[in-house]
């Protein structure tokens, strides 16, 4: 892959485990009205995904990322002997906000099922980028902002660096969440 | 020649990229570029000076992210000052346009963001006024991806300056902005509220954006604008670029000028080079002449619906008028019966729904514009605020992110000084009812010359036969047996002499009678035979709906008979119109239904069982257990989330029939409990979930949503008496907020106990704030609020205390 981009990234089959346990089911049977909720997400669900590479440094601060520095012990565990990282973003878009939204007003029961689908969709994406990006390089496992010690305030780097507004149409709030939600960025080192 | 008449007069060629070329130049990522017109106002000035040595007629300002979301207030004035004398300064002695130009907040609005609009309009206006008082000729709003916001800044830069305004979308590659709009719709809209040209820009490269210019061009009466990407960029030796060279991009771009596209230029990777290559085909093409699409069209923020074709079919149910339970809805402020009302008509077949809130005891002002908010996060029909008191009308237009059916305006001056300003500024079609100072004329002929009189004074605010849709008037025909007839012919001569659209409140023909849905569809009939553009019924009516269907096939306007014979099979005169049920499985009683969570089979149980007994029985004796059942299974783990919520619906429509019946229980029983989502929080699917619960074990519930001040809290508490307040936090930077709120409750509202919930936090953080009550899940919530009910609301309990 490039060292950089913006990529519509094709659907990918949900996982029923994995929305299942983010449902509050682990192991769990999902009820019927879940397929009601898959038909209707896959309409809205929009996978985009935006990347950069940089190389990473270690410091007597901490690390040099290449667009930011930080002092997170953790996430230089997790970077420990790499290079390189990859710096991504991925959504599922706005959709499934809108769903869960319009779904918290008339059934709860289906709007907790769509919060479970949208963070299986994203987490799906992301995982599904890293196997892709690691076809040629095999990655460590991904670090997020909010992870460990590194701290969400990461984000505002994250945006800088990616361009994510306009890149993705993401926005970032004051309180360093995102929207739309269905979004994930974390960085991966090899 | 004025700036607006420029702008329709011919071609228009606009610059090419701004950022692009300041990041060859140095800009590092993650610096502003608005800064540099003070830091470098010579790279700015280049830039421009070679848009302008390249042809351009219009430049715009390095003013792309300038706003007091990014900015300090103070650096406003002097950042949008030198942003407009840069431009200036490279358009010396020649007849250049320099608008000031405005990207994204960086916000997204709610509902779907945390930012009120009203700040997001604001921000704009601010910047806006700043940029006319520096000299700018117009507003260019660029790289909108959500209607919303590109309707925030619209609304802005009209408030904000005189100047004309061109607006400007980003789309994704599936033809859509993100949130949703397609081109119809984005047209529909900005042109409604008054945009002098509409474009598109960014995202692609010229060649892929042919589909949507094409549809701007269809739906567009005002200029097209493109200002496309230089094709899609890649990274090489760290540096991006963007694959379609001056000459292949020139070659895409003659074809959609071709096609009438009038305002040219580039966005990203594009370059001086560009602009000269587009200068030199303008000066060889001749500008395709503007077309009046004339369309009478309204729309949502995703779907337009226009009139003048099959009669369009407006949902009458939210209105309060002889509706008890919805009266009470409107009272407690209960939306989620509301918007159930509004779903079921839209499932029913109704193409737009009026929203009426007005009854005593409500304050309208407030009311109207926070149920439009409600109502567009859960349906996409375009909706018809329904109001005679222009302040709550101007705050339902004002949230309305699409372009409003209003109903009405009528024949009296004060009424038509009132709403014409509102529809002008706001956009929207305006229902028009044929009466005036004299009241409601008894010939078809008066009603022609009111309606005559309303499209004379619509066009002295620039709107015309297209911004207007008559009623002249159903009358109750018991009490007058000739007036079903007036209105039928008025209705026929406003099409004839005006070229009129028209609408009726078809069931007011029937008051006062038996069967009202037989003389209703027949009356409709009749009406779609003179002409009728709308109808505002009941689409629950299977005999309206029907009508309708009966009509098209019996005109021709059904070939094959598709929609009636799917219409037939799907509304039988047994069944309402809005029931879809999809359940399977056999459960026997109201008890069961509800434990294996089956919505419509409850309800139906429920209606069955309250023709034998009491409703307060069924409560006791069903409904509870069945909860409790479902809780202990929950609470063991042998049942999970997903169906104690199913269940706790399956209640939920239980209690609706039970509300509904002659056998409700009087009054609430229950003790009450307010629930907030606290300040700076906006997540509240929890809160929602042991609301849910608290209201299926009896309790009343006083919900006061997401992001919640503690004073609110607090006023709630005091006016309501609750001894019990439920708080939620999802975030650690939240929990602050949470701990000051039980700090005010307990200043403030000695006695109240306070539990909390929230992913963040547990028993012994919960002590640490004060609480006295930490709820792992809802039914932990439910339980502890089950005490109150069996002891005195000032026991402490033992998890805390």
């Amino acid at each position: 892959m490039n060292r950089s981009g913006v990529l519509d990234w094709p659907h990918l089959p949900p996982d029923r485990g994995e929305i299942a346990r983010y449902a509050g089911c682990p192991g769990g049977v999902l009820p019927p009205l879940l397929e009601e909720c898959l038909t209707e997400a896959e309409g809205v669900v929009k996978n985009r995904v935006a990347w950069r590479c940089y190389p990473v440094s270690f410091t007597e601060e901490g690390l040099d990322l290449g667009f930011a520095e930080t002092a997170s012990r953790d996430l230089a565990r997790n970077l420990l002997g790499c290079e390189n990282i990859v710096l991504f973003a991925a959504t599922a878009g706005p959709g499934l906000d809108q769903l869960v939204r319009k779904y918290s007003r008339l059934s709860p029961a289906k709007a907790q099922l769509f919060q479970a689908v949208g963070a299986e969709r994203v987490e799906t994406l992301c995982d599904a980028f890293c196997r892709e990006f690691g076809r040629e390089i095999p990655l460590r496992p991904r670090y997020s902002p909010g992870y460990g010690d590194l701290p969400l305030s990461l984000q505002r780097d994250v945006f800088a660096a990616l361009n994510l507004e306009k890149a993705l149409g993401l926005t970032l709030g004051d309180n360093l969440l995102i929207t739309p939600t269905k979004t994930v960025t974390a960085i991966a080192g090899w | 020649m004025t700036v607006r008449e420029r702008i329709r007069s011919g071609f228009l060629l606009l610059d090419g990229g701004m950022g692009t070329a300041l990041q060859r130049a140095g800009l590092a990522p993650g610096e502003k570029p608005e800064t540099w017109n003070l830091s470098r106002p010579e790279v700015i000035r280049r830039v421009h000076q070679s848009y302008v040595d390249a042809g351009a007629d219009l430049i715009l300002t390095n003013t792309f992210g300038l706003n007091r979301f990014r900015f300090a207030e103070g650096e406003l004035r002097e950042l949008v000052f030198a942003a407009v004398a840069n431009a200036r300064a490279a358009c010396s002695g020649r007849d250049v346009l320099v608008g000031l130009d405005l990207g994204p907040s960086g916000r997204m609005l709610a509902p779907l963001g945390d930012t009120d609009p009203e700040d997001v309009i604001s921000a704009f206006r601010q910047v806006i006024a700043l940029g006319e008082e520096a000299g700018a000729d117009l507003v260019f709003i660029e790289t909108m991806n959500d209607l919303a916001e590109a309707r925030a800044a619209l609304i802005a830069a009209k408030e904000g300056a005189s100047l004309p305004v061109i607006v400007s979308c980003a789309f994704g590659t599936d033809g859509r902005l993100l949130t949703g709009a397609d081109p119809e719709t984005v047209v529909t809209v900005l042109e409604g509220m008054g945009a002098d040209a509409l474009g598109v820009n960014c995202s692609q490269g010229p060649d892929s954006l042919a589909g949507i210019v094409k549809d701007y061009l269809r739906y567009a009466s005002v200029p097209v604008l493109v200002k496309p990407n230089a094709g899609l960029p890649r990274v090489e030796n760290g540096e991006t670029v963007y694959d379609l060279e001056p000459e292949a991009f020139c070659a895409a771009m003659r074809s959609l000028i071709r096609a009438g596209a009038r305002l040219v230029g580039g966005c990203c990777g594009t370059d001086e080079r560009y602009i000269a290559g587009l200068r030199r085909i303008l000066s060889e093409e001749t500008p395709v002449p503007l077309t009046d699409q004339k369309r009478c069209v309204i729309a949502s923020a995703r779907k337009t619906v226009s009139f003048g074709g099959d009669t369009v079919l407006i949902g009458e149910r939210i209105n309060p008028t002889g509706k008890k339970r919805l009266k009470q809805a409107l009272r407690e402020e209960d939306f989620a019966y509301v918007l159930g009302e509004a779903v079921r008509q839209e499932e029913a077949g109704a193409a737009v729904l009026d929203v009426n809130v007005g009854t005593p005891e409500v304050d309208e002002k407030t009311l109207l514009p926070r149920l439009i908010e409600e109502l567009q996060t859960v349906t996409d029909l375009p909706l018809q605020p329904d109001s005679s008191d222009p302040v709550a009308m101007e705050g339902a237009l004002r949230r309305y992110v699409g372009k409003a059916l209003i109903n009405s305006v009528n024949g009296t001056e004060e009424s038509m000084a009132a709403v014409f300003p509102l529809a002008k500024k706001y956009g929207g079609v305006i229902i028009a009812l044929t009466l005036d100072e004299n009241g409601i004329p008894a010939t078809a002929g008066e009603r022609l010359e009111v309606a005559r009189r309303i499209l004379a004074r619509a066009r002295t605010y620039g709107l015309d036969e297209r911004d207007l849709i008559f009623d002249p008037l159903a009358m109750t025909v018991s009490a007058s047996p000739g007036a079903a007839r007036v209105t039928l012919d008025a209705l026929r001569a406003i099409r004839t002499e005006l070229n009129g659209y028209t609408s009726l409140g078809v069931s007011n023909v029937s008051y006062g009678l038996p069967d009202r849905d037989g003389i209703n569809s027949a009356y409709f009939t009749l009406a779609m035979d003179a002409g009728l553009s709308a109808a505002i019924m009941n689409p629950l009516s299977v005999r309206m709906i029907r009508a309708w269907y009966d009509y098209r096939a019996l005109n021709g306007r059904d070939p094959g008979f598709q929609d009636y014979i799917a219409a037939a099979t799907r509304y039988t005169l047994t069944e309402s119109a809005g029931s879809a049920v999809r359940e399977t499985g056999d459960v026997a009683t109201l008890r069961e239904a509800v434990e294996k969570g089956m919505r419509a089979k409850a309800a139906a149980l429920c209606r069955d069982a309250l023709k034998e007994r009491e409703g307060l029985t069924l409560i006791e004796e069903e409904i509870i257990p069945a909860l409790n059942n479902v809780g202990e299974g929950f609470e063991k783990k042998t049942l999970f989330l997903p169906q104690l919520l199913m269940s706790a619906e399956a209640a939920s429509a239980a209690f609706e029939e039970i509300k509904a019946s002659a056998s409700a229980p009087a009054g609430e029983n229950g003790p009450r409990v307010v629930l907030a989502t606290v300040k700076g929080d906006v997540h509240d699917i929890g809160k929602n979930i042991v609301k849910l619960l608290l209201e299926n074990f009896g309790f009343a519930v006083t919900d006061l949503g997401k992001d919640v001040s503690p004073e609110t809290v607090a006023a709630a508490v005091k006016k309501t008496g609750a001894p019990l307040v439920g708080l939620s936090a999802l975030m650690t930077t939240t929990v602050p907020a949470m701990e000051e709120t039980i700090r005010l409750l307990r200043r403030e509202c000695p006695g109240v106990l306070v539990m909390v919930g929230g992913a963040v936090l547990n028993p012994d953080y919960a002590r640490e704030i004060g609480a006295d009550f930490y709820g792992k899940d809802a039914m932990e919530a439910v339980r502890f609020a089950e005490r109150l009910r069996a002891e005195k609301p000032d026991t402490k309990t033992e998890e805390t205390r």
